[in-house]
Protein backbone atom coordinates (compact mmCIF):
# COMPACT_ATOMS: atom_id res chain seq x y z
CA UNK A 1 0.00 0.00 0.00
CA UNK A 2 1.97 3.16 -0.97
CA UNK A 3 0.69 6.30 -2.49
CA UNK A 4 2.09 9.85 -3.45
CA UNK A 5 -0.88 11.70 -2.03
CA UNK A 6 -0.71 15.96 -1.94
CA UNK A 7 -3.63 16.36 0.24
CA UNK A 8 -5.44 14.20 3.28
CA UNK A 9 -6.63 10.83 2.76
CA UNK A 10 -9.14 10.87 5.27
CA UNK A 11 -12.60 11.13 4.24
CA UNK A 12 -15.36 12.93 6.55
CA UNK A 13 -18.18 13.32 3.63
CA UNK A 14 -20.03 10.20 2.60
CA UNK A 15 -20.99 8.94 -1.20
CA UNK A 16 -24.50 9.25 -1.91
CA UNK A 17 -25.57 12.49 -1.20
CA UNK A 18 -27.65 14.28 -2.94
CA UNK A 19 -25.97 17.16 -5.14
CA UNK A 20 -26.22 18.00 -8.51
CA UNK A 21 -23.25 16.45 -11.10
CA UNK A 22 -20.03 17.74 -10.87
CA UNK A 23 -20.94 20.45 -7.53
CA UNK A 24 -18.58 22.76 -6.49
CA UNK A 25 -19.69 23.00 -3.26
CA UNK A 26 -19.22 19.23 -2.28
CA UNK A 27 -15.76 19.50 -3.52
CA UNK A 28 -14.99 22.31 -1.20
CA UNK A 29 -16.66 20.41 1.69
CA UNK A 30 -14.82 17.38 1.31
CA UNK A 31 -11.07 19.58 1.61
CA UNK A 32 -12.95 21.32 4.62
CA UNK A 33 -13.02 18.29 6.83
CA UNK A 34 -10.30 16.62 5.49
CA UNK A 35 -8.39 19.84 6.52
CA UNK A 36 -9.79 20.16 9.96
CA UNK A 37 -10.79 16.32 10.40
CA UNK A 38 -13.53 14.71 12.59
CA UNK A 39 -13.29 17.03 15.97
CA UNK A 40 -15.64 19.89 14.19
CA UNK A 41 -18.85 20.48 14.83
CA UNK A 42 -20.63 22.53 11.90
CA UNK A 43 -23.95 24.74 11.23
CA UNK A 44 -25.28 25.09 8.26
CA UNK A 45 -28.47 27.80 6.98
CA UNK A 46 -30.60 27.52 4.30
CA UNK A 47 -27.94 27.14 1.71
CA UNK A 48 -27.49 24.33 -0.80
CA UNK A 49 -25.64 22.19 1.76
CA UNK A 50 -28.69 22.10 3.74
CA UNK A 51 -30.37 19.77 1.13
CA UNK A 52 -27.10 18.03 -0.36
CA UNK A 53 -27.04 15.85 2.85
CA UNK A 54 -30.27 14.34 1.63
CA UNK A 55 -33.45 13.56 3.79
CA UNK A 56 -33.76 12.49 7.66
CA UNK A 57 -32.94 9.97 8.84
CA UNK A 58 -29.44 10.39 6.12
CA UNK A 59 -26.69 11.64 6.98
CA UNK A 60 -23.91 12.26 4.66
CA UNK A 61 -21.12 14.18 7.33
CA UNK A 62 -19.18 12.14 9.79
CA UNK A 63 -19.48 15.16 11.86
CA UNK A 64 -22.66 16.77 14.31
CA UNK A 65 -24.37 19.08 12.27
CA UNK A 66 -26.82 22.15 13.51
CA UNK A 67 -28.89 23.36 10.64
CA UNK A 68 -30.22 26.85 11.85
CA UNK A 69 -32.17 29.54 10.00
CA UNK A 70 -31.01 31.77 7.07
CA UNK A 71 -29.19 34.57 8.85
CA UNK A 72 -28.09 32.99 11.98
CA UNK A 73 -24.98 31.05 11.15
CA UNK A 74 -23.17 33.69 12.81
CA UNK A 75 -24.98 33.89 15.98
CA UNK A 76 -25.11 29.84 16.25
CA UNK A 77 -21.20 29.13 15.91
CA UNK A 78 -21.20 32.04 18.69
CA UNK A 79 -23.18 29.90 20.45
CA UNK A 80 -21.86 26.67 19.82
CA UNK A 81 -18.32 27.88 20.73
CA UNK A 82 -19.02 29.54 24.09
CA UNK A 83 -20.84 26.54 25.24
CA UNK A 84 -18.15 24.64 24.42
CA UNK A 85 -15.83 26.63 26.05
CA UNK A 86 -18.15 26.30 28.89
CA UNK A 87 -17.42 22.61 29.60
CA UNK A 88 -14.18 23.19 28.86
CA UNK A 89 -13.60 21.38 25.32
CA UNK A 90 -11.51 24.15 23.52
CA UNK A 91 -10.18 21.65 21.17
CA UNK A 92 -13.62 21.71 18.94
CA UNK A 93 -12.94 23.04 15.55
CA UNK A 94 -16.95 24.85 14.95
CA UNK A 95 -17.31 25.77 11.63
CA UNK A 96 -20.32 28.04 10.17
CA UNK A 97 -20.73 26.81 6.41
CA UNK A 98 -23.27 28.99 4.60
CA UNK A 99 -23.58 29.92 0.48
CA UNK A 100 -22.88 33.50 -0.54
CA UNK A 101 -26.90 34.87 -0.23
CA UNK A 102 -26.53 33.57 3.46
CA UNK A 103 -23.16 35.50 3.85
CA UNK A 104 -23.59 38.31 1.40
CA UNK A 105 -26.81 39.03 2.03
CA UNK A 106 -29.10 37.58 4.18
CA UNK A 107 -26.47 36.13 7.23
CA UNK A 108 -24.65 39.10 7.19
CA UNK A 109 -25.16 41.19 10.30
CA UNK A 110 -25.22 38.07 12.22
CA UNK A 111 -21.75 37.19 10.90
CA UNK A 112 -20.68 41.06 11.49
CA UNK A 113 -21.54 40.04 14.95
CA UNK A 114 -19.79 37.21 15.73
CA UNK A 115 -16.53 38.22 13.81
CA UNK A 116 -16.33 41.96 15.99
CA UNK A 117 -17.29 39.84 19.53
CA UNK A 118 -14.09 37.74 18.72
CA UNK A 119 -15.30 34.13 18.85
CA UNK A 120 -13.42 31.54 18.02
CA UNK A 121 -14.87 29.95 15.46
CA UNK A 122 -14.60 29.06 11.03
CA UNK A 123 -16.70 30.84 9.19
CA UNK A 124 -16.79 29.65 5.54
CA UNK A 125 -18.54 30.86 2.81
CA UNK A 126 -19.06 28.92 -0.11
CA UNK A 127 -19.77 31.27 -3.00
CA UNK A 128 -21.95 29.93 -6.26
CA UNK A 129 -22.57 33.52 -7.00
CA UNK A 130 -26.28 32.95 -6.70
CA UNK A 131 -29.06 31.90 -4.39
CA UNK A 132 -28.72 28.36 -5.93
CA UNK A 133 -30.73 26.43 -4.14
CA UNK A 134 -33.91 28.26 -4.63
CA UNK A 135 -33.47 28.26 -8.29
CA UNK A 136 -30.61 31.03 -9.60
CA UNK A 137 -32.10 34.40 -8.12
CA UNK A 138 -29.58 36.91 -7.94
CA UNK A 139 -27.39 37.69 -4.71
CA UNK A 140 -25.16 40.53 -3.84
CA UNK A 141 -22.22 38.35 -4.57
CA UNK A 142 -23.11 37.57 -8.22
CA UNK A 143 -20.63 39.01 -10.78
CA UNK A 144 -21.19 41.64 -13.27
CA UNK A 145 -22.95 41.09 -16.03
CA UNK A 146 -24.51 37.05 -15.09
CA UNK A 147 -27.52 36.45 -16.00
CA UNK A 148 -29.73 34.93 -13.11
CA UNK A 149 -33.84 34.21 -13.29
CA UNK A 150 -34.26 37.65 -11.26
CA UNK A 151 -31.98 38.99 -13.62
CA UNK A 152 -33.18 37.75 -17.25
CA UNK A 153 -32.23 39.31 -20.50
CA UNK A 154 -34.40 40.62 -22.95
CA UNK A 155 -34.62 44.05 -25.26
CA UNK A 156 -33.90 46.56 -22.60
CA UNK A 157 -30.80 44.47 -21.23
CA UNK A 158 -31.71 43.48 -17.77
CA UNK A 159 -28.52 41.49 -16.74
CA UNK A 160 -26.85 42.18 -13.15
CA UNK A 161 -25.04 45.25 -13.87
CA UNK A 162 -23.75 46.27 -10.73
CA UNK A 163 -20.08 45.08 -8.83
CA UNK A 164 -20.14 41.55 -6.82
CA UNK A 165 -19.98 42.80 -3.17
CA UNK A 166 -16.60 42.14 -1.60
CA UNK A 167 -16.82 39.83 1.48
CA UNK A 168 -13.49 38.75 2.35
CA UNK A 169 -12.76 42.72 2.48
CA UNK A 170 -15.52 43.19 4.59
CA UNK A 171 -14.23 40.56 6.62
CA UNK A 172 -10.81 42.20 6.77
CA UNK A 173 -12.66 45.92 8.18
CA UNK A 174 -13.49 43.72 11.19
CA UNK A 175 -9.77 43.46 11.75
CA UNK A 176 -10.39 39.95 12.68
CA UNK A 177 -6.84 37.32 12.51
CA UNK A 178 -7.38 35.71 9.55
CA UNK A 179 -9.14 36.06 6.29
CA UNK A 180 -8.53 33.98 3.01
CA UNK A 181 -10.00 33.37 -0.45
CA UNK A 182 -9.34 29.84 -2.04
CA UNK A 183 -11.05 27.70 -4.73
CA UNK A 184 -11.85 24.11 -5.50
CA UNK A 185 -9.00 24.04 -8.43
CA UNK A 186 -5.99 24.38 -5.74
CA UNK A 187 -6.92 21.74 -2.79
CA UNK A 188 -3.56 22.13 -1.88
CA UNK A 189 -3.63 25.77 -1.27
CA UNK A 190 -7.07 25.72 0.43
CA UNK A 191 -5.59 22.58 2.95
CA UNK A 192 -2.70 24.73 3.80
CA UNK A 193 -4.81 27.67 4.29
CA UNK A 194 -7.14 25.62 6.19
CA UNK A 195 -4.38 24.27 9.15
CA UNK A 196 -2.86 27.54 9.49
CA UNK A 197 -5.89 29.13 10.15
CA UNK A 198 -6.46 26.51 12.62
CA UNK A 199 -3.36 27.13 14.83
CA UNK A 200 -4.98 31.02 15.15
CA UNK A 201 -7.35 31.72 17.90
CA UNK A 202 -10.03 34.45 17.35
CA UNK A 203 -12.55 34.58 14.37
CA UNK A 204 -11.39 32.87 10.75
CA UNK A 205 -13.42 33.84 7.60
CA UNK A 206 -12.91 31.99 4.09
CA UNK A 207 -14.20 32.34 1.08
CA UNK A 208 -14.59 29.41 -1.13
CA UNK A 209 -15.45 30.11 -5.05
CA UNK A 210 -17.45 27.22 -5.63
CA UNK A 211 -18.62 26.53 -9.30
CA UNK A 212 -22.15 25.37 -10.06
CA UNK A 213 -22.82 23.76 -13.24
CA UNK A 214 -26.45 24.13 -12.67
CA UNK A 215 -26.70 28.20 -12.27
CA UNK A 216 -23.65 28.99 -14.53
CA UNK A 217 -25.02 27.09 -17.25
CA UNK A 218 -22.01 25.25 -18.16
CA UNK A 219 -21.37 21.08 -18.89
CA UNK A 220 -20.67 19.38 -15.15
CA UNK A 221 -17.42 18.39 -15.93
CA UNK A 222 -16.27 22.00 -16.81
CA UNK A 223 -16.46 22.69 -12.42
CA UNK A 224 -12.60 22.84 -12.12
CA UNK A 225 -11.37 24.06 -15.16
CA UNK A 226 -13.52 27.20 -14.40
CA UNK A 227 -12.27 27.02 -11.07
CA UNK A 228 -8.54 27.07 -12.43
CA UNK A 229 -9.66 29.97 -14.88
CA UNK A 230 -10.90 31.80 -12.27
CA UNK A 231 -7.41 32.30 -10.80
CA UNK A 232 -5.45 32.59 -14.06
CA UNK A 233 -8.22 35.51 -15.41
CA UNK A 234 -7.37 37.39 -12.16
CA UNK A 235 -11.15 36.99 -11.81
CA UNK A 236 -11.05 35.72 -8.53
CA UNK A 237 -7.46 36.06 -7.05
CA UNK A 238 -6.12 34.16 -3.97
CA UNK A 239 -4.94 35.77 -1.30
CA UNK A 240 -4.93 35.83 2.47
CA UNK A 241 -4.58 38.06 5.08
CA UNK A 242 -3.12 37.61 8.48
CA UNK A 243 -3.53 40.45 11.13
CA UNK A 244 -4.30 42.73 8.17
CA UNK A 245 -1.28 41.97 6.13
CA UNK A 246 -2.32 40.68 2.70
CA UNK A 247 -0.27 38.18 0.80
CA UNK A 248 -1.43 37.07 -2.45
CA UNK A 249 -1.10 33.46 -2.82
CA UNK A 250 -1.15 32.72 -6.36
CA UNK A 251 0.19 35.77 -8.54
CA UNK A 252 -0.87 34.32 -12.78
CA UNK A 253 2.72 35.45 -15.10
CA UNK A 254 0.68 36.29 -17.54
CA UNK A 255 -2.80 36.62 -17.27
CA UNK A 256 -5.24 35.00 -19.35
CA UNK A 257 -8.08 36.91 -20.27
CA UNK A 258 -11.06 37.10 -19.02
CA UNK A 259 -13.00 36.48 -22.21
CA UNK A 260 -12.05 32.63 -21.40
CA UNK A 261 -13.44 32.26 -18.48
CA UNK A 262 -16.65 34.01 -19.25
CA UNK A 263 -17.28 31.84 -22.59
CA UNK A 264 -17.21 28.59 -21.02
CA UNK A 265 -20.62 29.77 -19.15
CA UNK A 266 -23.75 30.28 -20.13
CA UNK A 267 -24.99 32.83 -18.04
CA UNK A 268 -22.48 35.34 -19.81
CA UNK A 269 -23.09 34.06 -23.27
CA UNK A 270 -25.08 37.45 -24.22
CA UNK A 271 -22.16 39.73 -23.29
CA UNK A 272 -20.95 41.62 -26.32
CA UNK A 273 -17.18 42.42 -26.96
CA UNK A 274 -17.73 45.75 -25.42
CA UNK A 275 -19.22 44.52 -22.59
CA UNK A 276 -16.46 42.16 -21.85
CA UNK A 277 -13.86 44.80 -22.39
CA UNK A 278 -15.65 46.78 -19.44
CA UNK A 279 -15.51 43.66 -17.16
CA UNK A 280 -12.05 43.09 -18.17
CA UNK A 281 -11.02 46.72 -17.19
CA UNK A 282 -12.93 46.26 -13.86
CA UNK A 283 -11.18 43.32 -13.33
CA UNK A 284 -7.45 44.43 -14.08
CA UNK A 285 -8.22 47.30 -11.63
CA UNK A 286 -8.95 45.26 -8.93
CA UNK A 287 -6.06 43.17 -9.26
CA UNK A 288 -3.76 45.89 -8.97
CA UNK A 289 -5.76 47.61 -5.80
CA UNK A 290 -4.99 44.17 -4.26
CA UNK A 291 -1.60 44.08 -5.05
CA UNK A 292 -1.48 47.63 -3.62
CA UNK A 293 -3.22 46.62 -1.09
CA UNK A 294 -0.12 43.58 -0.59
CA UNK A 295 2.80 45.85 -1.02
CA UNK A 296 1.55 48.72 1.46
CA UNK A 297 0.43 46.29 3.93
CA UNK A 298 3.51 44.23 3.92
CA UNK A 299 5.74 47.54 4.44
CA UNK A 300 6.70 48.76 7.63
CA UNK B 1 -44.91 16.42 38.80
CA UNK B 2 -43.25 13.74 35.96
CA UNK B 3 -42.69 15.08 32.36
CA UNK B 4 -43.08 12.21 29.70
CA UNK B 5 -40.51 12.38 26.51
CA UNK B 6 -40.08 10.53 24.00
CA UNK B 7 -37.38 7.71 24.23
CA UNK B 8 -34.97 9.90 21.70
CA UNK B 9 -36.00 13.42 21.95
CA UNK B 10 -33.94 15.24 19.58
CA UNK B 11 -34.01 13.27 16.01
CA UNK B 12 -30.74 12.77 15.17
CA UNK B 13 -29.78 11.86 11.67
CA UNK B 14 -28.33 8.18 11.93
CA UNK B 15 -28.34 6.25 8.08
CA UNK B 16 -25.50 6.92 6.37
CA UNK B 17 -26.11 8.41 3.19
CA UNK B 18 -24.03 5.26 1.38
CA UNK B 19 -27.88 4.01 1.49
CA UNK B 20 -28.82 6.20 -1.11
CA UNK B 21 -27.50 4.53 -4.84
CA UNK B 22 -26.97 7.52 -6.84
CA UNK B 23 -25.31 5.64 -9.76
CA UNK B 24 -28.86 6.28 -11.52
CA UNK B 25 -28.38 9.43 -11.87
CA UNK B 26 -25.61 8.56 -14.10
CA UNK B 27 -25.70 9.42 -18.28
CA UNK B 28 -22.25 8.54 -19.17
CA UNK B 29 -19.80 5.92 -17.37
CA UNK B 30 -16.30 7.18 -16.97
CA UNK B 31 -14.48 4.27 -17.65
CA UNK B 32 -10.60 3.63 -16.95
CA UNK B 33 -7.85 2.97 -19.40
CA UNK B 34 -5.53 1.29 -17.08
CA UNK B 35 -2.66 0.83 -19.33
CA UNK B 36 -2.88 4.58 -19.54
CA UNK B 37 -3.03 5.91 -15.52
CA UNK B 38 -0.40 6.98 -14.27
CA UNK B 39 -1.70 6.77 -10.57
CA UNK B 40 -1.52 10.29 -10.11
CA UNK B 41 -4.58 10.38 -8.14
CA UNK B 42 -5.58 13.54 -9.35
CA UNK B 43 -9.27 12.10 -10.14
CA UNK B 44 -9.50 10.71 -6.54
CA UNK B 45 -8.58 14.58 -5.51
CA UNK B 46 -11.60 16.08 -7.33
CA UNK B 47 -14.34 13.82 -7.33
CA UNK B 48 -17.37 15.66 -5.93
CA UNK B 49 -19.29 12.30 -4.57
CA UNK B 50 -15.96 10.42 -3.38
CA UNK B 51 -16.65 7.64 -5.93
CA UNK B 52 -12.82 6.79 -6.53
CA UNK B 53 -11.20 4.78 -4.08
CA UNK B 54 -7.86 3.08 -4.08
CA UNK B 55 -7.41 -0.63 -4.59
CA UNK B 56 -4.24 -3.01 -4.55
CA UNK B 57 -1.19 -2.09 -6.84
CA UNK B 58 -1.47 -5.39 -8.69
CA UNK B 59 -5.33 -5.04 -8.89
CA UNK B 60 -4.51 -3.79 -12.22
CA UNK B 61 -1.45 -3.58 -14.90
CA UNK B 62 0.73 -0.49 -14.75
CA UNK B 63 1.80 1.35 -18.19
CA UNK B 64 5.47 1.61 -16.63
CA UNK B 65 7.22 -0.79 -14.01
CA UNK B 66 7.93 1.95 -11.97
CA UNK B 67 4.37 3.21 -11.46
CA UNK B 68 3.58 -0.88 -10.11
CA UNK B 69 4.73 -0.19 -6.36
CA UNK B 70 1.85 2.60 -6.06
CA UNK B 71 -1.94 1.99 -5.32
CA UNK B 72 -4.53 2.14 -8.57
CA UNK B 73 -7.59 3.31 -8.09
CA UNK B 74 -11.06 1.98 -8.95
CA UNK B 75 -14.34 4.11 -9.64
CA UNK B 76 -17.71 2.97 -7.61
CA UNK B 77 -20.47 2.92 -9.73
CA UNK B 78 -22.77 2.47 -7.25
CA UNK B 79 -22.31 6.03 -6.63
CA UNK B 80 -20.82 7.66 -9.44
CA UNK B 81 -23.09 10.34 -10.96
CA UNK B 82 -21.20 10.49 -14.25
CA UNK B 83 -20.20 14.49 -14.32
CA UNK B 84 -17.42 13.76 -15.69
CA UNK B 85 -14.40 15.96 -13.96
CA UNK B 86 -12.40 12.69 -13.54
CA UNK B 87 -12.05 12.98 -17.57
CA UNK B 88 -11.90 16.67 -17.70
CA UNK B 89 -8.68 16.79 -15.48
CA UNK B 90 -6.64 13.22 -16.12
CA UNK B 91 -3.72 14.25 -17.10
CA UNK B 92 -2.52 10.98 -19.21
CA UNK B 93 -6.57 11.00 -20.36
CA UNK B 94 -6.67 7.19 -19.18
CA UNK B 95 -10.36 8.08 -18.48
CA UNK B 96 -13.33 7.81 -21.14
CA UNK B 97 -16.81 8.71 -20.50
CA UNK B 98 -19.43 6.31 -22.63
CA UNK B 99 -22.85 6.35 -23.07
CA UNK B 100 -24.48 4.40 -20.08
CA UNK B 101 -26.75 2.33 -22.65
CA UNK B 102 -24.00 0.71 -24.88
CA UNK B 103 -21.21 0.51 -21.52
CA UNK B 104 -24.24 -1.63 -20.07
CA UNK B 105 -22.48 -4.91 -18.79
CA UNK B 106 -19.01 -4.23 -19.91
CA UNK B 107 -17.95 -3.39 -16.69
CA UNK B 108 -18.75 -4.96 -12.55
Amino acid sequence: MMKKLTIPEEEHMLSGHTACLGCGATIAMRYVLKALGKNTILSIPACCWAVIPGVYPHRTLDVPLLYTAFEVTGAAISGIREALDAMGKEDVNVVGFAGDGGTADIGLQALSAAMERGHNVFYIMYDNEAYMNTGIQRSGSTPMGAWTTTTPGGKKRMYKWEPKKNVAEIMVAHNIPYVATATIAYPEDMIAKLKRAKEIKGPKFFQILSPCPTGWRHPPDKTVEISRLAVQTNMFPLYEVINGKYKISIKPKNPKPVKEYLRLQGRFRHLTEDEIEMIQKNVDENWKALLKKERCSQEE
Amino acid sequence: MSVLLPEDPTPIAKVPSTENKTGGWRTFRPVIHYEKCIRCYICWKFCPDAAIYFASPDAHAAPKEALSKFDTVEINYDFCKGCGICANECPAKAIELVLEESAEGDEE
